[in-house]
């Protein structure tokens, strides 16, 4: 093994920094799927009727539905009979205010690096935080409902705000759109809801914490964030796991709506526990993304930075239907070890003069495979639709792999599509060079990667940003060759 | 400061270096010249600790220490410096970022405090100037689209931001026009103190004009067969290599 293979092994071996879990009381349901565990579920809910029958109609849609097999991942089959659909923390009753809620749980999310208590003095971001399938807290929730901001967990919205609900749930991602869609829309337990009114900008980052704690357990979050005309909204979304050697389901939704001149920037750090060394347990990540451009030059930015889970597959897409509107994708996805990320992006251009733009950036170390799957549709009365995309793929040692899978279609003459596509290697001409300099061999992966990713990295908001390069140094800790 | 016992060293089982014997003392200038594939660039490469390289046998002190037991980034942090023959690319990393962070990392090494950025900054307005380097390039990415001289010009910035007690200039001439060979030779010849010491590998003698050497020596097959002073090079300018090979095949006899 040669010293930078070395470098390699030692840098991906570095443990998960979030592998811990917390014994609190949790409120379960048993493990299976049945039309009786989604009653349980609306019913520990206290849910309307027509939610209860949307969930269920969702349910009989996906029993005839079949796992796609299309993405470049292999895992053995789940069986979603094994697996528990619903678990709470226990909590004698909705907490009226921080200082009522579970101690055991603030100290979770402060393990985490996210203080609800500090979040009620720091300005700047406003966090829900999602435990399991039930959001615990959601903070600074006055100050954003004086601008006529709606920030609260789906749950609340669904007794506060059903007619919004009512109106958007399932307008972007329909109960049927896909298996794990249709599998969220029967299951979901909770997630959070953002609106953004006429006129307004968000004054703040928006921002969900979830986390997976009991064992065997899935997660099934939906997320909703409606931004009206002219509206602007930044949105912030982070996750991690503990450590189990068996594989977690994830399978979450997440709409946006937008309207005319409104914009919503969403990113997400997605830091879902990767599986061991050797590729026992970690979390399927299988997610569904989407947001409209409903309105004319409406904007949706979506940036990612993944280096979690044990299998990714992900596609965060823009519906460009309003003229003028605006889709962007930025994405930085990190395998290693025995990681699988299918990922990347779908950009349906319907309006006129609707613009798109993808950079997407993968990195692969140890033996991952890393996969970027994306989609440009240019439809026939999208006059003048434009799109540039560029798909970078950066390995790190030997046994790893990038692919590429682009899909084009126009149907309109005046589009302009580019696509550019590079791969390249860290060379240990690179790491030498560095080391010639006085770096160690950590910062030098570090700042070779971050360079790589600095176009994405950009984009991300200052809380996140710094939090971000961390982790794609740490997720690639002993990965050179 | 430097001596360099019977090195032998290998690539992939080729003996590229066979009994190197030199000693370098703070003040001098040394060239090392040489046809092509005498191992120039090979004992650059293992003075700096390129790992592809393997010793063999003999020795390496530097200041009294042996520096084999050094991995590379040690052997930087303690003051070598190596001007690559063709420096690495790293797109998306600014020469200013790239050498912020060797930076502190050396001072780190040597008990110093991080430099803050406006420390920082102020430092490399003033080395700039030695190598007349522009601001605007520092920015970009390291190397990235750079010409040749440019890369070549950033090195000599690098030295002269890392102050290294040894550098070790590859072929630093190649691919230089002769401005950019005097504003090179130039900065080398700033930075050069009673402190410190240079080893100049090159082909040519042109460089030589403007980094006047105190020793030449000749390396062929892995060895150093013939040492002078400065008129050793402008001999070999006007003679070739020829002569040298000669010498050694007839002593061989």
């Amino acid at each position: 093994m040669s010293k930078d293979d070395q470098i390699l092994e030692e840098f991906t071996s570095k443990e998960y920094e979030h592998g811990w879990s917390v014994d609190f009381e949790a409120d379960e349901a048993p493990p299976g799927l049945n039309e009786d565990i989604i009653r349980f579920i609306s019913a520990k809910k206290d849910e309307p009727q027509w939610l209860l029958d949307w969930r269920l109609n969702a349910f009989r849609q996906w029993k005839d539905m079949v796992e796609p097999k299309w993405p470049n991942v292999t895992y053995p089959s789940i069986d979603y009979q094994a697996i528990k659909y619903y678990s709470a923390p226990k909590q004698q009753k909705k907490p009226d205010s921080l200082d009522e809620v579970d101690p055991e749980l603030l100290k979770t999310f402060e393990r985490l690096g996210i203080s609800l208590q500090e979040q009620k003095r720091l300005t700047g971001v406003a966090v829900d935080a999602v435990i399991d399938s039930v959001s615990v807290a959601t903070t600074f929730k006055e100050s954003l409902s004086e601008l006529g901001i709606i920030f609260c967990s789906f749950s609340e919205a669904v007794k506060d705000h059903p007619e919004l609900v009512k109106k958007y749930m399932g307008s972007v991602v329909p109960s049927n759109d896909n298996y794990y869609a249709a599998l969220n829309s029967a299951v979901f337990s909770d997630g959070s809801f953002c609106y953004i009114p006429k006129g307004v900008r968000c004054p703040m980052e928006l921002s969900t914490y979830f986390r997976i704690n009991a064992a065997n357990t899935g997660q099934f979050e939906r997320t909703l964030i409606v931004a009206e005309e002219g509206s602007y909204v930044s949105y912030l979304e982070g996750c991690t796991a503990p450590m189990r050697d068996e594989n977690q389901l994830h399978a979450a939704v997440v709409e946006i709506y937008a309207e005319k001149d409104a914009e919503v920037k969403y990113s997400t750090v997605q830091n879902w526990y990767p599986g061991d060394k050797n590729g026992k347990g970690g979390i399927y990540n299988f997610v569904t993304k989407r947001g409209i451009c409903a309105g004319n030059h409406s904007k949706i930015s979506w940036t990612q930075v993944e280096t979690g889970s044990a299998v990714t597959w992900k596609y965060p897409s823009c519906i460009l239907k309003g003229d003028h509107s605006v889709g962007e994708f930025y994405s930085v996805a990190v395998t290693n070890n025995f990681q699988q990320a299918d990922t990347g992006t779908k950009m349906i251009h319907i309006g006129k003069n609707t613009r798109s733009r993808i950079v997407s950036k993968g990195i692969s170390a140890g033996k991952s495979q890393n996969s970027y799957r994306g989609q440009v549709h240019v439809m026939k009365r999208a006059e003048n639709a434009r799109n540039f995309s560029q798909c970078d793929s950066l390995l790190m040692g030997d046994k790893c792999g990038a692919h590429t899978f682009p899909y084009i279609d126009v149907e309109n003459k005046t589009a302009q599509v580019e696509h550019e596509a590079t791969t390249s290697k860290i060379g240990e001409d690179q790491i030498f060079y560095c080391l010639q300099r006085g770096l160690d061999e950590e910062s030098a992966v570090a700042l070779i990667v971050n360079g790589f990713a600095k176009e994405v990295m950009n984009k991300l908001p200052m809380e996140f940003a710094v939090e971000a390069q961390k982790l794609l140094a740490l997720t690639l800790e002993g990965s050179v060759g | 400061m430097l001596k360099i016992t019977d090195l032998h060293a290998s690539i992939e089982d080729k003996q590229i270096l066979q009994g190197i014997n030199l000693e370098v003392n703070a003040g001098e200038v040394h060239a090392i010249m040489g046809p092509n594939g005498s191992g120039k660039s090979t004992l650059a490469s293992v003075l700096a600790g390129r790992e592809d390289y393997e010793v063999t046998n003999g020795s390496i002190s530097y200041f009294e220490k042996d520096l084999l037991e050094f991995g590379p980034e040690e052997r930087a942090r303690e003051g070598i410096f190596l001007a690559f023959q063709y420096p690495v690319e790293i797109p998306g990393v600014s020469t200013t970022n790239f050498l912020k962070t060797a930076l502190n990392q050396v001072r780190e090494y040597r008990g110093e405090k991080a430099l803050d950025a406006v420390s920082f900054l102020k430092l490399m307005k003033e080395k700039m100037k030695l190598v007349e380097i522009d601001q605007a390039l520092l920015s970009r990415s390291l190397n990235e689209g750079f010409s040749g001289g440019e890369k070549k010009r950033n090195e000599i910035f690098q030295m002269a931001m890392l102050e290294p007690k040894l550098s070790i200039l590859d072929e630093t001439d190649s691919g230089l026009d002769i401005d950019a060979l005097r504003i090179v030779a130039n900065g080398v010849n700033t930075l050069k103190s009673k402190d410190n010491a240079t080893i100049v590998v090159t082909h040519y003698q042109r460089l030589l004009d403007y980094i006047v050497p105190d020793f030449v020596h000749v390396l062929y097959q892995g060895q150093i067969v013939k040492s002078g002073d400065k008129s050793l090079a402008l001999e070999l300018e006007e003679k070739g290599y020829d002569w040298i090979k000669e010498e050694v095949a007839a002593h061989a006899l």
